[in-house]
């Protein structure tokens, strides 16, 4: 797995790097959002294009990331494949987090949540 | 005692693995799972979720039933038929809580108090058929069946 950081105007986005987000490489990924996010300030886009297979240990991480943002500030994904949207769609996690269809169209979007 | 689901009459397929109690090795285990069902001409969307629900029923193995054993091992066996793919988790760990399966509900989602788990066995629940539990003198078995429809 590798996290590939990209700012923009108004936040940074994330990519990951990697087919999986498991119970394998949750605690990596956890730990290198938080390196990559812990300084900064704004939205947090989490690009998971490349993502093909998510478990609930992943979806926790995902959870995760987002409480170690802090109040105010919302993790935001972009890019989800067929099976991980069905996975946010069955576990009811797509109401709570903010999904744009790709990186592009949620640096575009001016509507941001709080 | 659970009355455990019987064998499909005539499975086109017998895959059985066994591998050791650890988060790499059931990745492992899933890829070999995914591959042998793409060879078998699964559907990608029931061979997504297969692949699922044996991720969190392997991972419960691993992070409950052998909470804090240095080593154990799983036995893994899959069997497909016309439309349905039939599994069987066994291991040797402690037995699930109370000696039963665990209910479908998970906690709330309160957006101020996510659960960063919780979330494995509602899909259990919610992706499979004949979900069945039981455990004799230092063995579990779960065996249940996921969809598995086949391209022509």
């Amino acid at each position: 797995m590798t996290l590939v950081a990209d700012p923009f105007d108004g936040g940074l986005a994330v990519r990951f790097e990697g087919a999986r987000i498991d119970a394998a490489g949750a605690i990596d990924f956890k730990d290198g959002m938080k390196a990559l996010t812990g300084s900064e300030s704004g939205r947090v886009v989490l690009d998971l294009g490349q993502v093909g297979f998510i478990d609930s240990s992943g979806l926790g991480a995902i959870v995760a990331v987002m409480k170690q943002l802090g109040p105010g500030r919302r993790l935001e994904l972009a890019g989800l494949t067929p099976a991980v949207a069905k996975v946010f769609r069955l576990t009811r996690m797509d109401d709570v987090f903010r999904i744009h269809d790709s990186v592009a169209a949620a640096c575009s979007d001016a509507a941001q949540m709080p | 005692m659970i009355q455990l689901p019987v064998e499909p009459a005539e499975p086109d397929m017998v895959v059985r693995l066994s591998f050791g109690a650890d988060p790499r090795a059931v990745r492992r285990a899933l890829r070999r799972v995914h591959a042998v069902l793409s060879g078998a001409r699964v559907l990608e969307d029931d061979r997504a979720m297969a692949e699922l629900v044996l991720a969190e029923v392997l991972n419960n193995v691993v992070e409950h039933a052998y909470a804090g054993h240095a080593t154990g091992m799983i036995e893994l066996a899959l069997s497909l038929d016309a439309e349905a793919l039939t599994c069987q988790v066994t291991d040797h760990g402690r037995p699930l809580p109370e000696g039963e399966l665990p209910g479908p509900c998970s906690g709330g989602h309160d957006p101020q108090d996510l659960p960063e788990g919780g979330f494995g066995w509602p899909l259990i629940h919610r992706l499979t058929r004949d979900l069945g539990y039981c455990r004799t003198p230092g063995c579990n078995r779960l065996r249940f069946r996921l969809t598995a429809r086949r391209r022509a």
